[in-house]
């Protein structure tokens, strides 16, 4: 363990920062660019979509992973998508290709409401 | 005005049946005992009292009919809470075949499965063949329409109901009505019985004598106990509206795995525990996620209820039984289950 720490901030760490200045110094990229296949993450536990609302650029592929010990799902209020019963531990993706907002819910717990805010 | 409702029910309820055990008395004993309860119900006056050791010999003796209650078994569910649902609900039948009368028939209010899956309701029907009682009505829960909303589910237990599984029929001059809150649910709602349903539970009830006795049953309680957990029906209000005018009117639930009760003029509310795991009182917990015991404890806090109808007195006698016998050992569960009743009271 604290062998990997020294690695890290060793060597590691002064590659990364290394990398940073490079990036930061070519004009191609700028800070607010968002790479083409973004990734982005909902949890649910304890019967909540965490977080509630999540926005995210187009194109975005949002994985919800199920981290209780109840099956849940996650289904577009408006038909956009539907993903299967997720038992614990299961994932389902979709890949928001429109700007929008979408809300969803758990259709076995109506009560679990979440927001995909696409911009 | 609560206040004033809780005193009536508890002036009516004391200790009618001199047994010695007045509401206040019983609810103690529930908290030590970890256990179930007796409500009667005569001519829509709820007389309670203890669910003492020796009642065991008098179940259903001078009853007209016996019938039992189970729910939540959801069969296919595996993790920590209970490992083996399968087991419990054969505990739970065996409970069942030990009663010294056999019930006319078995209710299940729902969760029969954990996942619709056809494996999860072979194993559930294996272990109900075994069951002393030959009849079995049925209403789903939101786990036993998950992948074909309900077809599978009404193939195998709905093949003479209507609509997405509801139902009714007579039983020695009781009329019992199965109906359906878990199908078709609105995002941000609860439980949900929908326009169609009422409109068949009115004409159901209509032109029945308002002295027959009423047994609705359903899988989502049909009074709201906990709204931000779900644990309600939005529109049950209406069904409630339509039972009004009967004299006694039970109404048998499940879904939150464990026992609570409300008595609302003439209708008694009552919900059972499961056979698979219990979970947490409202609010106590992050969630109403299944809950974790002691694995020696798990059997006192799943059970069956069994009720006993008096057709001279035109009553229902409500007892709930845990599987396994309760020792004077209190049980967290059960203290927490005791001041969610009392919370829902005051």
């Amino acid at each position: 363990m604290a062998k990997n720490n020294i690695w890290i901030a060793g060597v590691a760490m002064p590659v990364l920062i290394g990398m940073l200045l490079l990036f930061a110094a070519s004009p191609s990229v700028k800070a607010n660019d968002q790479p083409s296949a973004a990734n982005a993450a909902v949890k649910i536990d304890n019967f909540v979509f965490g977080p509630q609302t999540i926005t995210v650029p187009v194109g975005t592929t949002v994985t919800w992973t199920n981290a209780d010990d109840i099956p849940h799902t996650s289904v577009s209020t408006e038909g956009v998508f539907k993903s299967k019963v997720l038992d614990t531990d299961e994932k389902f993706s979709y890949t928001f290709t429109k700007a929008g907002t979408y809300p969803y819910y758990c259709t076995i717990h109506p009560k679990m409401t979440g927001k995909v805010v696409v911009q | 005005m609560a206040e004033n409702r809780h005193d009536l029910i508890d002036g009516k309820l004391q200790d009618l049946n001199n047994d010695g055990v007045d509401r206040r008395g019983f609810l103690k004993c529930m908290a030590w005992a970890g256990t179930g309860l007796v409500w009667t119900m005569s001519g829509g006056i709820p007389v309670s009292r203890a669910f003492a050791k020796g009642y065991g010999k008098d179940a259903g003796k001078g009853a007209d009919f016996t019938f039992v209650q189970i729910s939540d078994s959801h069969i296919g569910f595996n993790k920590p809470a209970n490992p083996d649902v399968t087991a419990t609900l054969q505990t739970a039948i065996n409970k069942i075949n030990a009663m010294p009368h056999t019930p006319d028939f078995i209710i299940h209010t729902g969760d029969l499965s954990q996942l619709s899956k056809p494996s999860e309701f072979d194993t559930l029907d294996q272990v109900l063949k075994g069951a002393s009682a030959k009849q079995l009505f049925f209403v789903p829960g939101e786990h036993d329409m998950l992948t074909d909303n309900g077809e599978q589910y009404l193939q195998r237990y709905g093949k003479d109901t209507k609509g997405t599984g509801w139902s009714s029929f007579d039983h020695k001059g009781v009329h019992f009505v199965g109906l359906v809150n878990v199908a078709n649910l609105k995002a941000g709602g609860m439980g949900s019985l929908g326009n169609e349903q009422l409109e068949w539970l009115e004409k159901d009830l209509k032109g029945r004598a308002a002295s027959t006795p009423i047994v609705l049953f359903a899988h989502i309680p049909l009074w709201t106990i906990y709204p931000d957990w779900g644990w309600g029906t939005d529109d049950s209000e209406q069904a409630l509206s339509y039972v009004k005018r009967f004299g006694s009117v039970t109404v048998l639930n499940g879904h939150i795995h464990q026992i609570m009760q409300k008595v609302e003029g003439k209708v008694s509310f009552h919900t059972a525990m499961s056979t698979a795991f219990p979970q947490p009182a409202p609010g106590t917990a992050p969630s109403a996620g299944p809950m974790k015991v002691p694995a020696d404890q798990l059997q006192r806090v799943l059970g069956i209820t069994d009720v006993n109808y008096l057709v001279s007195g035109r009553s229902l006698a409500v007892v709930d039984s845990p599987l396994a016998d309760s020792s004077a050992s209190a049980s967290g569960n059960a203290g927490e289950a005791r001041m969610a009743v009392d919370a829902i009271r005051g």
